[in-house]
């Protein structure tokens, strides 16, 4: 018996491949290549967003999209002339639906859509293909508008999808968290790192990281039920829910996102600077603000622009924030930004219709945005690591 | 010059730097001060109607029915979409952490382009998420494997939002928080701990598995903690890949839709039909869900802290 286990065992650890002088472990191998391959998944997931979210924007980059109110009108002789595959976009089916439909189906869909062609609106915008890019991205004078305007408005006859407003309401919006939250997080970044007692040090910092606990539904839920009347109160504008307020809650996310960044980055400075600089007979304000800020000056830089990416990619405070898209420079006007538009409009967006795919776009764009930023940040954070270790 | 030339005065104080290390000061209460403002103001509105009843009904009697609506089925719809990230995230963030810590050399290009995803996918924005959700999940994936399972029926199993996608996505998302933190914790790991473990004949294998991996337990908890406290507030991933505004009963299959407490809160703050009526109601949902995230975050605070005081007393 306990031979028959001692084998056992034999036949176990020359599996694993523990037994002396063998040096193939196949068990060994399998794992380790096995982690390998999961250890990947982390590039393929980046990978993946990128093609997936880019492959639903495919025919408003190539142009194949038409989202023209009047198309060309064929009759039954030229539509069965057709290629197979171009009637069946002519008539708007999906493959299975195409493929179900018999010759006479066809040719009633084809009436039908005839038919309905003859209340089209006599608009000259309506035979505009409004997905294409210069539509998207330059003004059109639109019927009834008497100067070139620049109009996001996915709903209604023509559909307006230029993109600029979109642009401005997150640049708008971002700036204005950037501008609030930027001197706050290095004050409080200074503060905590370089100036505050180790006693206080010990519990302010988790006080300020459990902002960043705070999930953005609950921050847009209190900027838009608390801080939107009482600004209002304050300031007096007209738009209640306008760029100033939809930034100012953004800064309350960006806040404790930078806060850590900057404070990583200035404790990161070795403790020798500060030493040499108050053995000179400075005090510690101003070996911190004229010493250690400007040796770990990168980190605070990699911080203000993650606070940026994370400004422009925030969705749920913007989109309680934020209502009309409208094109205009002024803070106290509505903005939509991209993140906003997203989100509020998807849902009813016909699935793989244009207003789909140009949301699916606007998606492309902002994440092509922060894989710079990102990369932008990463960059300058691992050259100040590697300066304040003394490596070249 | 005169500067320079004033003789030494241990008494004498700068007066711009007091004024400096105030204003910096005021900047660091100043958030605290935010932060209080707002959860005061939530536990304050929402504490007169937090009850064990409304945490225990659903909405039979309708959405915006302020005494008799709850949040149960919203706080299972979370609590299963959390669970099911869970179980997706934390294999592969600690099997890339292993690999990353373990099994690579270090500063290798596989490990640079692996670090480069990490901090790529973490500045992803959230919204993106919830468009790749749609555009893999559920309109390849989801569309193929009903294609594939049942061709004949039109009715779409897959291929619709579900809870299985949107805990996909959130586990997608949340896949950094969990790389990150079980680095940190396999680093704190003594290098002798290893090195016994090999000089005693083990494979590497069995060292990683029967004496890393127990040690850095902790670690793997707070990346899982933090990775649920993010995700159960997350509310623009899961708007298209499988929150619905109203379903009736819970959530129970993968394939099902769920409701869902943070996009409750969203519901309530912006669709309700008189929001001063409803009021009560919106505080105190949104008091259930800073409830839940912020045991969450203070018990990651609590087991990191241990982690780090560890990492001090080996080095």
């Amino acid at each position: 018996m306990s031979h028959k286990v001692q084998e056992n065992a034999e036949k176990a650890n020359r599996w694993i491949g523990i037994r002396r002088g063998q040096t193939r472990r196949p068990l060994e191998w399998l794992a380790e290549k096995g982690i390998l391959v999961v250890s990947f998944s982390t590039i393929l997931m980046v990978l993946l967003i990128f093609i997936f979210v880019t492959k639903e924007a495919l025919p408003i980059f190539f142009g194949t999209m038409n989202s023209a109110a009047n198309q060309t009108i064929l009759s039954v002789e030229e539509a069965t002339k057709l290629k197979p595959e171009a009637l069946r976009e002519y008539l708007n089916l999906t493959q299975k639906e195409f493929a179900d439909a018999d010759a006479e189906t066809r040719a009633l869909l084809i009436e039908v859509r005839a038919e309905a062609a003859k209340d089209q609106s006599k608009d000259k915008d309506a035979k505009v293909n409004t997905t294409e890019w210069r539509y998207l991205l330059k003004a059109h004078q639109w019927t009834g508008y008497d100067k070139p305007e620049y109009i996001w408005q996915p709903v209604g006859d023509i559909h307006k999808y230029n993109i600029i407003p979109l642009l401005l309401g997150s640049l708008k919006v971002s700036l204005v968290a950037l501008a609030f939250a930027l001197p706050i997080a290095l004050g409080a970044a200074l503060y905590v790192s370089q100036l505050a007692r180790p006693s206080t040090k010990e519990w302010l910092k988790p006080a300020i990281e459990l902002l960043s606990g705070i999930p953005s539904v609950v921050l847009g839920f209190f900027a838009l039920i608390v801080l939107a009347s009482a600004l209002q109160n304050i300031f007096g504008y007209q738009t209640r829910l306008n760029a100033f307020l939809a930034g100012l809650s953004l800064g309350l996310a960006v806040i404790p996102l930078v806060f850590s960044i900057a404070e990583d980055a200035l404790t990161t400075v070795p403790a020798s600077y500060m030493q040499a600089a108050l053995a000179l007979g400075s005090s510690k304000w101003q070996a911190a603000w004229h010493i250690i800020l400007p040796a770990a000056l990168p980190g605070v830089f990699a911080a203000a622009v993650l606070g940026f990416g994370r400004a422009l990619g925030e969705t749920m405070i913007v989109l309680m924030t934020s209502s009309a898209s409208i094109m205009s420079f002024s803070l106290f006007d509505s903005a939509r930004p991209i993140t906003a538009a997203i989100a509020a409009e998807l849902a009813e967006a016909v699935f793989g219709g244009h207003h789909y795919r140009i949301l699916f776009m606007l998606g492309a764009l902002l994440f092509s945005l922060t894989f710079v930023l990102n990369l932008l940040a990463d960059l300058v954070i691992s050259k100040l690591r590697n300066r304040l270790e003394g490596k070249k | 010059m005169s500067k320079v030339n004033k003789p030494f005065n241990s008494k004498s104080v700068d007066r711009w730097s007091v004024f400096f290390t105030g204003l910096s000061g005021a900047c660091t209460y100043l958030i605290i001060a935010i932060l209080f403002l707002i959860v005061g103001n939530i536990v304050w509105n929402g504490a007169p109607h937090f009850s064990l009843r409304f945490l225990t009904t659903g909405v039979d009697a309708g959405m915006f029915n302020v005494s008799q609506s709850g949040v149960f089925p919203m706080v299972v719809g979370t609590a299963a979409r959390v669970f099911l990230m869970t179980i997706f995230v934390i294999p592969v963030g600690v099997i890339t952490a292993l690999y990353m810590t373990e099994y690579s050399k270090r500063n290798s290009v596989i490990i640079r382009l692996i670090r480069g995803a990490v901090n790529n996918l973490a500045g992803v924005p959230s919204i993106v998420f919830g468009l790749f959700g749609l555009g893999f999940f559920i309109n390849f994936l989801g569309q193929n494997m009903d294609a594939l399972m049942n061709p004949a029926s039109a009715q779409a199993v897959w291929g619709k939002p579900s809870l299985l996608w949107a805990s996909m996505t959130l586990a997608v998302m949340t896949l950094p928080v969990v790389i990150v933190a079980t680095e940190e914790s396999l680093k704190s790991i003594p290098p002798g701990l290893r090195e016994a473990s090999l000089a005693l004949g083990a494979t590497k294998l069995q060292t990683v598995v029967k004496i890393v991996l127990p040690q850095a337990l902790p670690g793997i908890l707070t990346g899982a903690i933090l990775a649920i406290s993010r995700a159960a507030g997350e509310v623009a991933p899961i708007l298209f890949t499988g929150a619905a505004f109203s379903v009736q009963g819970l959530a129970t299959g993968l394939t099902d839709q769920f409701m869902d407490l943070a996009y409750h809160v969203f519901i309530l703050s912006t669709q309700s039909p008189n929001i001063e009526q409803t009021r009560p109601l919106l505080y105190a949902t949104v008091m259930a869900l800073l409830l839940l995230t912020f045991v969450v975050n203070i018990a990651a605070v609590i087991v990191r802290s241990r982690i780090r005081r560890r990492m001090r007393s080996f080095r």
